[in-house]
């Protein structure tokens, strides 16, 4: 009887120290025993189990039971039943920044509390920060992001030449061709699945167009026909628009199919560009061993242009504002979470004071540090900030307009048309 | 006691089954799974259609005019016209033709067995086989594969697909034919490039320049391609690339012609003193068969087609020979009698009778096709799902896919329920027609 009123004395006063002073006061082991938090996320399989690792973190500091529910793909049709039904989870990983804000505008998000907030500001380059608010106000941080501007080269193919990682754009497609001698393909597309030809796309147009310009065209500030789509179209247009430089039946090969192209046996294409996870697709479907057969090189400067990273990622965001999952947010953001993951493999965090000894090998702590170091240079894909129409529908807008590209690099302007076209439509509603 | 003073059992008395009242209770719980399972959607998804994508504001006809304005819903409607045109009666023909000519042999059930077997595959797996079937590459997909061994079979492929000169040269339909001309006494160098140097044939031998030799006309022809090689030098390393055929030029005509030894090494004996120009004749370097692209723009619907080709007609087989084995004997036989072939028998007396069981087969395959939606799916990779694009495909993609406009979304499927009705009609007429 003494003993439980202690511990109630204890927790009333911990739980009014963090509500008034901010959380000065840490929480400990047992504090939040018995509270349940439902955290909704896109991983299944083994990036489940590396995840419920380190809620299992949080259980066993706080004592607060987490309960994991796996949506996968259709993550924004669960979460978006589940708020029109009055059950939202307590926290949701959510990688669109473009329903982040539909949901903090429809009120279905808390925004963060101070400790959150303070932590994210500390953690993090801003932009990130600026990706996490809506009106002013910070509802979400980017938990686990992607590096979606890295080259991933054969290293035998890259020998038979004597080629070194370009460092430029002109140095990509001289190395292109001088690959492209030896029989072999240089690079192989996966084009397929369109999200891989944005990816393209946004690479270089952060690149010949400047961060500016970058977030204009995401939120359709400027048009599609602008010159400054023109420009990067253009230089895309030099290498997809060599036979003898693209691989064979791009339109037909999807994503995983593209990797094993440059890193199987047999290989039919010297470099594959995408993001970090071509790693874990290298592992599971070929012999190549990342950062021997298989190395990267980031995406290379066009026209002089500053290291600049092009980012996807997941949001933490908050559907409730009890203790327990204040809480979780606010393990989620610190470096600790973070850390159990990164040395499980599979994961890159923006956040900068993560130690760089904490992931696993030297390729991922380099495109764990390269995220950290172009700092606010890092832009969102902005395929997932566009509406979905427009930058995730399979065959529709941006990613079958690509394809088109893809088809036909030539047509520059027939596809900057279409390109507007489509936006206007899906920005419109 | 009275028994015909209470109604209840009076009317049971009276007409027995005939009964509202009395059938109430006993429909009911039918009544009720059925108005929520069946009816509330129904309607809900009617009234739900007149709605935006949040589904607060009213918008009137406004998702209808959306769907029928828009591009990827038309070629929807043009692929489902496709469908509904040539897959039913494929079908059915094919099973009809199937179900006949196994009627009489002697493993006819096992046949049909083994027919009706693609019926218990799930449509997505079915899907994701045809995916591999008619993969481009021939290595992996088996139809390219056949193709591609039936081809090579009758025309082998070149000793170096792809390989091209590296400068020097103009391609043109019959080959690549030198910017400059040349004449006898002169040696020419041909680099060669884009063919990868552990494919050359074992017998080269290292690549040397040759000396001029009165009234021949000399040359090389060797893949420049090596680590730290100069670019139209003949490097250490590299090879001469035997067996390549040349031809001299002169007016339009072929003078002479002759072939590269294991050096790489050419020469033209006999050349008058006129200049010439060397052509490296396309069939040196044609890219090898590598059969079509099935799953591209211009192919993807009849090869999906081909597909639910392959599951349904083993449906169609089970009952049309079911409808077979109900047709009188003694009519086939009365018209076997009479001398008819084999074949008018056929025409004139199975197909007339199995016509009723053929319709149904027909409009339930109808019914199947125009809601046709994992085979789609599957099969069309992303870069052709716009082409290959059916209405209900379109429908889950509008209201499901990332996009999430369930107004729009329901407003395709009141428009695809009202397709599929006039079928189900017609099917409901003919069981209500058989009964009586």
């Amino acid at each position: 009887m003494r003993k439980q009123f202690i511990a109630l004395l204890a927790f009333a006063a911990v739980a009014g120290s963090a509500a008034c002073s901010g959380g000065a006061a840490g929480i400990g082991a047992e504090d939040l025993k018995g509270q349940t938090v439902e955290i909704v996320g896109p991983w299944t399989g083994d990036e489940q189990k590396n995840f419920e690792k380190v809620l299992a973190a949080f259980t066993s500091k706080t004592g607060a039971e987490v309960k994991y529910t796996p949506a996968g793909d259709e993550l924004p049709t669960v979460l978006q039943t589940r708020i029109s039904g009055g059950t939202p989870p307590g926290v949701a990983l959510i990688a669109q920044p473009g329903l982040v804000a539909q949901f903090a505008r429809a009120n279905a998000l808390k925004p963060v509390n101070a400790d959150v907030e303070k932590a994210v500001t500390k953690h993090n380059a801003a932009v990130w920060k600026q990706l996490g608010s809506v009106d002013g106000k910070l509802y979400g941080f980017t938990f686990k992001t992607a590096n979606k501007s890295a080259f991933w080269y054969s290293e035998k193919a890259f020998k038979q030449v004597g080629a070194t990682p370009p460092a430029t754009w002109d140095d990509l497609i001289k190395t292109s061709k001088a690959i492209a001698e030896t029989g072999l393909a240089a690079v192989s597309v996966g084009g397929a699945d369109g999200w891989t030809l944005t990816d393209w796309f946004e690479n270089v147009y952060l690149r010949t167009a400047g961060p500016e310009n970058y977030d204009k065209l995401a939120k359709h500030e400027i048009p599609w026909t602008d010159p400054s789509v023109r420009k990067a179209l253009e230089e895309l247009a030099k290498l997809w628009g060599d036979p003898t430089l693209v691989g064979g039946g791009a339109l037909q090969t999807e994503f995983p199919k593209s990797v094993i192209n440059v890193f199987g046996d047999p290989s039919t294409a010297a470099m594959v560009f995408e993001a970090d996870f071509v790693a874990s697709v290298i592992t599971t479907n070929t012999k190549a061993k990342v950062g021997q057969d298989a190395k990267f090189f980031p995406f290379p400067s066009v026209a002089g242009s500053k290291e600049a990273v092009v980012a996807g990622g997941d949001m933490a965001v908050q559907f409730k504002d009890d203790k327990a999952t204040t809480e979780l947010m606010k393990f989620l953001a610190s470096p600790e979470s973070g850390e159990i993951w990164a040395g499980l493999g599979g994961f890159l965090s923006p956040n900068k004071d993560i130690k760089e000894s904490a992931y696993p090998d030297d390729v991922t702590q380099d495109l764990a540090k390269r995220i950290v170091d172009a700092g606010d240079n890092v832009r969102f894909d902005m395929s997932d900030l566009a509406p979905a129409a427009f930058g995730g529908t399979k065959g529709a807008g941006e990613w079958k307009d690509l394809q088109d590209f893809l088809a036909d690099p030539k047509n520059v302007d027939g596809i900057m048309q279409r390109l507007e076209a489509n936006a206007a439509k899906a920005y419109g509603k | 006691m009275k028994p015909r003073k209470f109604g209840l059992s009076s009317s049971v008395d009276a007409a027995p089954g005939r009964s509202p009242r009395q059938a109430i209770p006993f429909l009911l719980p039918a009544l009720v799974v059925l108005a929520a399972l069946v009816l509330y959607p129904l309607v809900f998804s009617l009234i739900r259609s007149f709605f935006d994508a949040s589904g607060d504001e009213f918008v009137g006809l406004r998702n209808y005019v959306d769907t029928f304005t828009d591009q990827r819903t038309l070629t929807a409607f043009r692929n489902n016209v496709i469908w509904v045109v040539v897959a039913p009666a494929a079908v059915t023909g094919i099973g009809l033709v199937l179900a006949v000519l196994t009627e009489r042999i002697k493993w006819a059930t096992a046949f049909r067995l083994v027919l009706f077997m693609p019926m218990a595959i799930s449509l997505f797996a079915s899907g994701i086989i045809f995916r591999l079937v008619y993969e481009e590459e021939p290595d992996q997909g088996v139809v390219n594969a056949a193709l591609v061994g039936v081809h090579d079979l009758f025309s082998p492929s070149s000793a170096y697909p792809k390989a091209r000169p590296r400068d020097g040269y103009t391609p043109t339909d019959a080959g690549y034919v030198a910017t400059a001309p040349s004449r006898a006494g002169d040696t020419i160098m041909v680099p060669l490039v884009g063919f990868p140097p552990q494919d050359v044939p074992a017998q080269a031998l290292p690549a040397s320049q040759p000396t001029s030799g009165n009234g021949e006309l000399r040359g090389l022809v060797w893949l420049d391609v090596s680590v730290g090689g100069k670019a139209g030098k003949v490097d250490p390393i590299e090879r001469g690339l035997p067996g390549i055929q040349l031809e001299a030029v002169r007016d339009g005509k072929v003078v002479a012609r002759t072939t590269t030894g294991d050096d790489g090494r050419f020469t033209f004996p006999d050349l008058a003193s006129d200049e010439v120009v060397v052509r490296l004749p396309e069939s040196n370097f044609a890219l090898p068969f590598r059969g079509l692209t099935w799953l591209g723009p211009s192919l993807i619907t009849p090869v999906i087609i081909s597909s639910w080709i392959w599951i349904m007609t083993g449906f169609a087989i089970t009952f049309i020979a079911a409808g077979l084995s109900a047709i009188p004997r003694d009519a086939l036989e009365a018209a076997r009698v009479d001398g008819a072939t084999e074949w008018q028998v056929f025409r004139r007396v199975t197909i007339p009778l199995l016509s009723p069981v053929l319709l149904v087969v027909f409009v339930t395959l109808v019914i199947n096709v125009l809601k046709i939606f994992e085979l789609v799916f599957v099969i069309a990779p992303g870069s052709v799902q716009s082409e290959a694009n059916v209405l209900a495909l379109q429908m889950w993609q509008v209201s499901f896919g990332t996009g999430g406009d369930q107004g729009a979304g329901s407003a395709l499927a009141v428009i695809l329920f009202l397709l599929v009705a006039p079928a189900m009609l017609f099917n409901i007429r003919r069981f209500r027609r058989e009964r009586s």
